[in-house]
């Protein structure tokens, strides 16, 4: 009859424009205005950083898609790109770059590729790549230095949470300001330390739906219960929740890192246990722990979950239990 | 007034633009006509005719044996050249009658009509739905003289008629509603006398505003009401809208007959009142052609049986760059590799057009779309895990069973995986091992 050829597929025959790539894309687009910010406070170790991340993660997905066999276009999903500039963001702008390829190595590495590439792996990527530097290099991990915008005394500079967990900034009234913690100037990790412009990149992320509004909201409300709490009993020992909000890694973590769609849970309702689990670690481990600083952890630790989670709750099928007569 | 809807579910393009305001034009019928045996959901009808036979239009050739079956009657008057295998939309080659149209369209002579259809009493509607071979006419073909009856100890109220047309691009549900009011009404009240229920509830989604003002104004005379839902896919799935009218939930694995409701297509009440008014048995239908691959998109009256390539051809044919046909709608409709099959009770539109190169499969990043987009409340990503690594009763529990295919799941997802390839893979797995088991 015909001598045409026909495309034969399964049904649906219409597709939805959106596609992973670009997901990884608003991601990254996302996170420009807190590379700008890290570029202004940190300037040339900030680019080095970047730099040396984005194309080690790179190189190493390359390598093991070759390894592998797998299609080469899973290099271009973005995806090592985005591990690449949040582990850069979150790196201290002392770190040599050396320390920073290594980093990237293990994060795509060990943090995703051993457990089958994108979308198999079990723990945030970045996350997983500043966890191995944290604790191999302990020292290197935690030299800090204030922003090029800042002047003061280099050889004792502290980021807000160790001068308020080591050095009793409650009691001393040496606090930072909310308003340097809103826009930046402060000293910690590059991409971490102004709250405004990540929140900029986070609008873009909620309006689009890109993340999921619940993990944020979730991790804000855990964190500022549980340490409103401790503010309110002492506030002369206790720093506020809104300090706590605002300083750290807490932004970057709760907008663009627990919010990783692979290891964050697919159902609305586990992902509140998730979001208020990571909180509440966070406000644990800043106020009882033995670190400053409490975000890396405690996403790593609810990202422990999310697949008994993800097993554990499904919504409710249409039908099922109640039954109308 | 406030629209209707149910929760979930997706947004594409309607398209419908394309054919929305193109009346319903006759197909004169062709000179070959391929009839196969089986057209619905069920059992295969058996052949009545051999070859050489004349045969009468209306003309009953293929007998429902069993009760999910549906009889086949002759689309044209004339003779039959074989009964043989032949091409399928569905697929697979099925057991159809060839009849060589003789272009007198002469009426079988024992065929009749009622003079008053609303006088016949419950059995004798079904026995004239059954006689007439009609089926669902949305898409499904499930034979409507078994959805007509109910059992005894489900008591029907509701009569539905579903208006929403919700697959894009198709519009021959509204250009029915627009030019066949009268007949959907009477047909529907056919339906309800037959069922017993108390009330008819017609349900037509808000980008159809003029079919509803329309059937609206009429149904004051028909004791029906007409309401508004939201244009959201899949509104026209039978639960779905049924829950969106009525906020009854049709427990899983069970029919509608179990809320007490019967839904019907509107192509379907119309037929219905053909069958019992005229005598007519359901041997055309009204379809779109259309989509970009179409030069001069249409609805049409078909005859069954009626080759694919010759309404194409009546439709200007096909443009250079086609690569894709679909039977039915975009979401929900079967892709055709030859043009010779046949229009069956099933089709309710030819869709053609360029599609894009082949697009890329990502790895699943757990995002949650499916979740959040699927009208039944299922994970499609998690059921096509299970049914990836065969864990066939994990699949099942987490309600592979439930899912309609409706397609919204891929539709909306971002890394491309075909979702309902998987489900329905799973699905068959999982029913070819039931019937082992109780084999």
């Amino acid at each position: 009859m015909s001598e045409k050829a026909f495309v034969i597929q399964s049904s649906p025959h219409f597709q939805d424009k959106d596609s992973v790539p670009k997901i990884m894309f608003t991601v990254v687009i996302a996170l420009l205005p807190a590379i700008g910010a890290s570029v202004y406070f940190f300037r040339l170790r900030a680019v080095g950083l970047y730099f040396s991340c984005v194309v080690a993660s790179l190189v190493t997905e390359a390598l093991f898609l070759w390894i592998r066999k797998k299609p080469f276009h899973s290099l271009w999903d973005g995806s090592a790109v985005l591990t690449g500039l949040l582990l850069a963001m979150t790196l201290p702008p002392t770190l040599s770059l050396e320390l920073a390829v290594i980093g990237s190595v293990v994060a795509v590495s060990i943090g995703k590729q051993v457990f089958g590439g994108l979308g198999y792996n079990i723990f945030n990527p970045a996350l997983v790549g500043r966890a191995f530097l944290q604790t191999a290099f302990p020292v290197a991990m935690t030299k800090w230095l204030p922003p090029a915008t800042l002047v003061v005394d280099t050889a004792t500079y502290a980021t807000p949470l160790g001068n308020l967990k080591f050095q009793d900034a409650v009691l001393q009234g040496t606090l930072t300001p909310l308003k340097q913690l809103l826009w930046g100037n402060t000293g910690g990790c590059i991409g971490e330390t102004s709250a405004f412009a990540l929140l900029l990149g986070a609008l873009l992320l909620l309006t689009k739906k890109t993340i999921d509004w619940r993990i944020p909201t979730g991790i804000f409300l855990a964190l500022s219960a549980f340490t409103g709490i401790f503010w309110l009993a002492s506030p002369d020992k206790y720093a506020s929740p809104l300090f706590h909000i605002l300083a750290g890694g807490l932004m970057i973590g709760a907008f663009y890192m627990a919010t990783d769609m692979v290891t964050s849970p697919i159902y609305s309702k586990a992902t509140w246990i998730y979001a208020l689990g990571v909180g509440i670690m966070i406000g644990l481990v800043r106020l009882f722990g033995g670190f400053a600083e409490g975000v890396m952890y405690s996403i790593l630790f609810m990202n422990t979950f999310v697949p008994l989670l993800n097993r554990t709750f499904r919504p409710r099928i249409l039908g099922e239990w109640r039954k109308t007569a | 007034m406030k629209t209707k809807t149910f929760p979930h579910g997706i947004h594409p393009p309607e398209r419908k633009e394309l054919t929305s305001e193109k009346s319903l034009e006759f197909f004169p019928p062709p000179e070959k006509v391929v009839i196969p045996l089986h057209q619905h959901f069920g059992n295969p009808a058996e052949p009545l005719v051999k070859k050489g036979e004349e045969v009468f239009l209306g003309q009953k050739i293929g007998e429902a044996t069993s009760l999910f079956s549906a009889s086949v009657h002759a689309s044209v008057s004339g003779k039959v050249l074989s009964v043989d295998g032949h091409n399928h939309p569905l697929g697979k080659p099925v057991l159809s009658v060839t009849l060589a149209n003789d272009g007198e369209d002469r009426f079988h002579p024992a065929l009749s009509g009622t003079e008053d259809p609303l006088s016949l009493d419950p059995d004798q509607i079904r026995q004239k739905v059954k006689e007439a071979g009609i089926v669902g006419l949305g898409g499904a073909a499930f034979p409507t003289a078994v959805k007509i009856t109910p059992p005894k100890d489900k008591p029907i109220d509701t009569v539905i008629i579903n208006g929403c047309e919700c697959e894009p691009i198709l519009t021959a549900d509204y250009r029915l509603m627009m030019e066949h009011p009268d007949e959907i009404l009477l047909g529907a009240e056919l339906v309800r006398i037959a069922t017993g229920a108390d009330r008819i509830l017609v349900g037509i989604e808000d980008n159809k505003k003029e079919a509803f003002g329309l059937l609206q104004q009429k149904a004051a005379s028909y004791s029906a009401e007409v309401l508004l839902v939201k244009t959201k896919y899949p509104q026209g799935a039978e639960k779905n809208l049924i829950y969106a009218l009525l906020g009854r939930e049709v427990p899983r694995g069970g029919l509608p007959f179990d809320v007490g409701v019967v839904v019907q297509n509107v192509g379907t009440a119309k037929a219905v009142w053909d069958a019992a008014k005229t005598g007519k048995p359901l041997y055309e239908r009204a379809l779109t052609v259309s989509g970009n691959g179409i030069k001069e998109p249409k609805n049409l009256n078909v005859r069954l049986g009626t080759p694919f390539q010759s309404v194409i051809d009546f439709c200007g044919g096909l443009t250079e760059d086609v690569n894709m046909i679909i039977m039915g709608g975009p979401m929900m409709g079967l892709s055709q590799w030859v043009l010779d099959v046949p229009v069956i009770k099933g089709t309710s539109g030819i869709l053609a057009w360029a599609s894009a190169k082949p697009i890329t499969e990502f790895a699943c990043i757990r995002c949650g779309r499916c979740v959040e987009h699927c009208p039944m409340g299922l994970m499609p990503t998690q059921l096509m895990k299970y049914v990836k690594y065969e864990q066939l009763s994990d699949a099942e529990n987490w309600g592979a069973l439930d899912c309609v295919e409706c397609g919204s799941c891929q539709y909306s997802c971002p890394a491309n995986i075909p979702l309902v390839h998987w489900i329905r893979l799973g699905k068959n797995q999982i029913m070819s091992q039931k019937r082992k088991k109780s084999a």
